[in-house]
């Protein structure tokens, strides 16, 4: 499997999860539906491009970094389109891609060439 | 005219000195002794450089040529071999500048150092398994660490010595199992005072007195310690559930941590909203 397929399918199940976790605010019960569906698709972007970076760059410490980064970027776009529930949205989603960042740098087949960044 | 014991002792030490005519070699000094032969530091008047000469009973001029048939990083290269005019066989061989591995911990050296050694040393062990030679007297004696760290087993095949007491199996068989057993001695001689279990049970898996209870060869021990190094499981060692998990945490900190992370998050985000 590689970094690319691993960021997709790791992204999906944490972004997931990540929102499923909307389910103990029960103002956000009735659109669980959206929220999973939308949180999905961010973890699927978030761990896309955490693979693909991950293929280029073999440093976990770096792929965290970028995941960490790439999540929070993409939550806070998800908070933004509605106005509010910033910091839940951006904390959770900041560390999610942290954990996507370095999943695919541990997991999944490396390039025939890449660099180490020490 | 009385000679005293001093003079009879030095007379008697020049007249074993090997007969060098006819070779190439110019001897210096006496460097080691063992069962089966003596060792000189000799000068190469041919190549302009030192070589160690082991000096031979002719009956053991097969060892000579059995050695240089090994060609490995770790198995001492000889440059030469046989038979002086005094019939004694002789091999030369690369003179190693460095300790031997009962003085090499002396200088306090770190578990991934000690395990280099012992990995080095049992790859020349599974070598020369593969070619049919068995070393017969692995000891801390005849392993040697050179001044850029490299490995070196010497005083292959030696089938009278059959083995140091404390590195020698129990059973009489002479062969890869009883060499196994010797290598697990060499572990367990070069382990620090509280060594981690799992190194103790390979160590101790080597060196079961039931040959076939060992590992099958030196590869299989290798590999073990290789899987320790790498913190996984060992073949050797049924290690208890909590150990298991602090390996496994061991291993996977950073995920941990990332994941315990998430959760306070959520806790903290959580309990911000209750109040």
């Amino acid at each position: 499997m590689n970094k690319i397929v691993v960021g997709l399918v790791f992204g999906l199940i944490l972004g997931a999860i990540d929102g499923a976790t909307a389910w103990f605010y029960p103002e956000a019960r009735s659109l669980m539906g959206g929220i999973l569906v939308g949180s999905s698709i961010k973890g699927m972007i978030v761990g896309l491009s955490s693979g693909w970076f991950a293929r280029k760059v073999e440093s976990t410490k770096w792929g965290v970094v970028v995941g960490a980064v790439l999540g929070l970027v993409f939550a806070y776009l998800v908070a933004a389109m509605q106005h509010e529930h910033y910091l839940e949205i951006m904390l959770p989603g900041f560390v999610t891609g942290a954990i996507i960042g370095f999943l695919t740098q541990a997991v999944g087949a490396k390039p025939a060439t890449s660099s180490a960044a020490r | 005219m009385d000679l005293s014991d001093s003079v009879l002792d030095h007379l008697r030490h020049v007249a074993a000195l090997p007969d060098l005519s006819g070779t190439r070699y110019e001897m210096e000094s006496e460097i080691g002794r063992g069962g089966m032969g003596v060792v000189y530091a000799a000068r190469d008047l041919q190549l302009d450089r030192r070589v160690a000469l082991k000096v031979l009973d002719a009956a053991l001029a097969d060892e000579a040529r059995l050695i240089a048939r090994l060609e490995h990083p770790a198995i001492v290269p000889v440059y030469e071999t046989g038979i002086l005019p005094d019939g004694r066989a002789f091999y030369a061989m690369k003179l190693v500048s460095g300790v031997r591995l009962d003085h090499y911990l002396d200088g306090a050296p770190s578990l991934a150092e000690r395990l280099r050694v012992i990995r080095r040393a049992g790859e020349a062990l599974a070598f020369a398994h593969t070619r049919g030679v068995i070393h017969r007297d692995l000891k801390p004696q005849n392993v040697m660490v050179g001044e850029f760290g490299e490995v070196y087993v010497m005083d292959w095949g030696v089938e009278a010595v059959a083995g140091t007491p404390a590195f020698r199996a129990p059973d009489a068989r002479l062969d890869q199992r009883s060499d196994i057993y010797a290598l697990g001695a060499l572990l367990r001689f070069m382990l620090p005072a509280s060594p981690p279990p799992a190194l103790r049970a390979i160590a101790a898996k080597a060196m079961n007195p039931d040959p076939a209870a060992r590992y099958a060869d030196a590869t299989a021990l290798l590999a073990d310690i290789e899987r320790f190094q790498e913190g996984q499981a060992v073949d050797a060692w049924a290690e208890p559930l909590w150990h298991r998990l602090r390996r496994f945490a061991s291993r996977n900190a950073v995920l941990l941590w990332l994941l315990a992370a998430y959760a306070g998050v959520k806790l903290l985000l959580f309990f911000l909203r209750l109040f």
